[in-house]
């Protein structure tokens, strides 16, 4: 295959590459990896960096974090923003699945309270509990008209509903509730893919993880996070299920017959910010993040519930949940000067340094916290952002570890076994809805985690805080 | 015979399907998406929709014909089983099918298709055969 991007990378600083402005590029490419890191780079994410960089009004670069793989359109990873008045918005920039999310909650227990229940035990019931898989599967029975309040509310409706409290979404992105989100820019086949699946975790990459704090590198930001050694915490992942997917693929068609299929790479396919359609979209979006928002949060509610019947005084309080496919309007330094622009972040993570009004005011003096899931099996952890995220990377850091070996070879080498007998020897556990689940996502196809973390660290676009390792897994 | 294999890809799965007509290629490709959802499980024809999609183009027109199946999965607790009677309008860009099935709870599902994507989807004749090529979101 030719290496065109790979042969042009420019090195810039430790960690830091630059593809050069070639092929019509409006601004250079910046590509985070270590050496490391490069022996998996693929030519074909510097190719969509690349061709990210030809859309109208990009600003600075066309990002590839740690993290980055090949996507459709815009690469996972991958971060770019664009002027309002110039710019245009993309759901290939956002992703099929919308806030696809995490949340972090961290407990009262310890690996010794498991203990006297079993390990196995709990994890049988949290499974039972919390639907997952593919389909409805959901538990309630809602109306269109409930639905469109939870597009308006997201998190806020589900905790007016009696799903939780109002602590649980101001530790959330936007406080759980996307502004500017009417229901009325939802397809109502997107309503029908959506309203079975309300609460649900669904299937994939998507997981509930109960895990120990490992290991603390910087005692007073995990203080202010709640966060101690031996503590147990409880990561929940997942996303706006079949809705954020139909509004996605609605608005790729949408967008297509009014603005044309750009002839690089359709799933770029694009309107200007300011236009009725781009405004649309962004609405839609909105709607979808709030549904994800709304999802997690009766999760963690039927979370509580479940430990309940085993220890009568758990605290399980939420940490932060962060946003990983999303389109945000925010205030950042454009030549010196401060500007609000719309920042897309696909499979990346904001990482707010200190000070930020988005950041809820417990942690603001701080920096957000950000949390990185490791693949399944491997440590997650936190970080706080920074204010060099604000100057390298429009606030941003990696979402995860990334893939580097494909489902099909994935299939075709692991089996489902092995990876379940090499967990337990770790000291995991895992209940799955599917033994292809387990292998697509075993840690082999993942990059290293720890490396990811370690440029992140270093780099300065998310600090290093706590290591998570887990002890028991769900997988959707 | 199987009229379709599995391509590699880092994060999502690809597919190329084939047939001697752009219809027999279609069908394959609805074949290659049932395996991604339900592996090799057999589902039964119980249930019968009529399908009707239409397009801007001919890739249009397979993504959406192949968005249905998704959207049948999510909202309609219907599994499909089998593709027969199908038709398209290649001047109109117009896809018509019966969809046969079963309801989704009775089969264990072993993949969430999130999304049809445009991402690398090809159509193309190579004397007299049909190749379409499709890289779908999980």
């Amino acid at each position: 295959m030719c290496k065109m991007y790979k042969e042009k990378l420019k090195k810039i600083s430790e960690n830091i590459w630059e593809i050069p402005m070639i092929n019509g590029m409006l601004v250079p490419g910046r590509i985070f990896f270590s050496e490391k890191l490069l022996n998996n780079l693929e030519e074909d994410a510097l190719k969509q960096i690349a061709n990210v960089a030809r859309l109208p009004g990009i600003l600075k670069y066309s990002i590839g974090l740690m993290d980055m793989h090949v996507g459709y359109g815009f690469p996972i990873g991958g971060v770019a923003a664009f002027d309002i008045e110039k710019g245009i918005i993309s759901p290939g920039g956002v992703g099929y699945d919308i806030n696809c999310s995490i949340r972090l909650l961290r407990t009262n227990l310890t690996l010794a309270d498991i203990g006297k229940i079993g390990k196995k035990e709990l994890l049988h019931s949290l499974f039972r509990t919390i639907p997952s898989g593919v389909g409805k599967g959901s538990k309630l029975n809602i109306t269109y008209k409930e639905l469109d309040e939870v597009l308006i509310n997201g998190a806020q409706w589900a905790v007016k509903k009696g799903y939780g409290e109002k602590e649980d979404y101001i530790h959330t992105e936007d406080n759980g509730k996307l502004p500017n989100a009417n229901p009325s820019d939802v397809s109502q086949r997107a309503k029908q893919r959506g309203i079975g699946q309300l609460g649900t975790l669904g299937a994939g990459n998507h997981f509930l993880e109960i895990q120990k704090v490992e290991e603390i590198f910087d005692e007073k930001t995990a203080k202010a996070f709640g966060l101690k050694k031996g503590m147990i915490t409880i990561m929940i992942h997942c996303g706006s299920r079949g809705l954020g997917h139909q509004v996605a693929s609605d608005y790729v068609g949408l967008m297509g017959k009014e603005y044309g299929w750009p002839e690089f790479d359709r799933e770029l396919v694009n309107a200007p910010i300011q236009s009725e359609l781009g405004k649309k979209y962004l609405s839609a979006m909105a709607c979808a993040a709030n549904f994800a928002f709304a999802n997690k949060q009766m999760i963690t509610h039927w979370i509580r519930e479940d430990l309940k019947h085993y220890f009568s005084n758990i605290k399980a309080d939420v940490v932060y949940d962060v946003c990983h496919n999303i389109a945000k309007f925010e205030k950042h330094l454009i030549n010196s000067k401060e500007k609000e622009i719309l920042v897309m972040r696909k499979g990346a993570t904001r990482s707010f340094g200190r000070g930020r009004k988005e950041i809820s005011e417990d942690y603001r003096d701080i920096g957000q916290p950000v949390i990185i899931p490791g693949s399944m099996g491997t440590a997650s952890y936190v970080l706080v952002g920074t204010k060099e995220a604000e100057v390298l990377t429009f606030g941003s850091t990696a979402h995860g570890a990334g893939r580097v070996e494909s489902r099909t070879s994935a299939r075709k080498n692991i089996s489902a076994d092995k990876i379940k007998k090499e967990l337990e020897k770790k000291g995991i556990d895992i209940e799955a809805g599917s033994y292809k689940g387990i292998v697509e996502e075993a840690p082999e196809v993942y990059k290293d985690i720890d490396e990811v973390v370690r440029v992140s660290n270093e780099v300065g676009i998310g600090k290093l805080v706590a290591k998570l390792i887990p002890i028991a897994v769900i997988k959707g | 015979m199987r009229k379709y294999k599995f391509l590699e890809h880092t994060a999502d799965i690809k597919f190329q399907a084939f047939g001697n007509s752009l219809e027999e290629a279609f069908i394959s490709s609805f074949d290659a998406l049932k395996e991604i959802i339900v592996e090799k499980n057999r589902i039964k024809s119980v249930k019968k929709i009529k399908l009707k999609v239409k397009g801007n183009d001919l890739k249009e027109l397979l993504y959406n014909f192949l968005e249905e199946v998704l959207f049948l999965l999510d909202a309609k607790d219907f599994i499909a089983s089998e593709i027969k009677n199908i038709k398209i309008d290649v001047k109109k860009n117009l896809f018509e099918a019966d969809v046969l099935g079963d309801r989704v709870s009775n089969y264990k599902i072993s993949n969430d298709v999130k999304a049809i994507t445009y991402n690398d989807m090809s159509i193309k004749e190579e004397k007299g055969k049909f190749i379409v090529q499709v890289v779908v979101d999980v």
